[in-house]
């Protein structure tokens, strides 16, 4: 799966993108988060803040809950400031 | 329709000029044109840049725009943004909606924009005298959003 990392969030988890292997308990958003935080302190960090980091699935805006079976991407990112 | 994220300026006057031309069912026209400023929050800002998610964003620009048209009755909608490094005075967004009277443009308009702002991934870089920084995103972005939702 490939994971991207955008705008703030991207510096500081220190890379743009990766691809991982998910182990099979990783079945969720929140999960995912929560194994990401165990390999980037900087991501668990920035996701201890409720609200502060959003995702998406697949170009999808996606909540915790959101299952990852099937997904080819997910990003992470702060709240948009477009416009 | 036209959505169109572009990484070169672009210039607001042609694009509306040249949006709707030779139409004669059209009566309204609303537009929005969001500008770099070269201050914000008491800070000089000498230069913005636009980070975007290529692929979500056309893709949720193209839902906000569907969704205008489910809501009003538009002729054709309008959006480009900018990304990339760019200088103040120099123009981040175009909205512009068609219809055949001005109320159905003109909220449709207000609602794209403000739906924009919440719902598209794109993040803003300010470059100031002391260094660069990331834009937050505002509380009163998301209430302007809030009002549209049914």
């Amino acid at each position: 799966m490939r994971i991207r990392y955008f705008a703030w969030l991207r510096q500081r988890v220190g890379c743009s993108e990766e691809e991982v292997e998910l182990p099979a308990e990783v079945r969720t958003v929140g999960d995912l988060k929560r194994w990401l935080g165990s390999r980037h302190p900087r991501f668990a960090e920035a996701c201890a803040a409720i609200g502060v980091v959003k995702a998406a699935v697949d170009h999808e805006f996606a909540d915790d809950d959101r299952p990852l079976a099937g997904a080819r991407e997910v990003a992470f990112f702060p709240p948009v400031t477009g416009g | 329709m036209t959505v169109r994220v572009v990484e070169t300026p672009f210039d607001p006057s042609a694009e509306l000029a040249a949006f709707c031309r030779g139409r004669t069912d059209v009566g309204a026209i609303a537009s929005f044109i969001g500008l770099v400023r070269d201050e914000h929050g008491g800070e000089r800002i000498l230069a913005m840049t636009l980070e975007h998610y290529p692929g979500m964003t056309e893709r949720q620009l193209a839902r906000i725009e569907a969704e205008a048209r489910a809501r009003w009755p538009l002729f054709d909608v309008l959006v480009i943004h900018r990304v990339g490094r760019m200088l103040p005075g120099e123009p981040i967004v175009l909205v512009a909606t068609a219809s055949a009277h001005r109320a159905a443009a003109l909220e449709a308009c207000a609602f794209l924009i403000d739906w924009l702002k919440t719902k598209a991934p794109f993040w803003k870089l300010e470059e100031t005298p002391a260094g660069a920084r990331w834009v937050e995103a505002r509380a009163s972005d998301e209430e302007a959003a809030a009002r549209w939702e049914r």
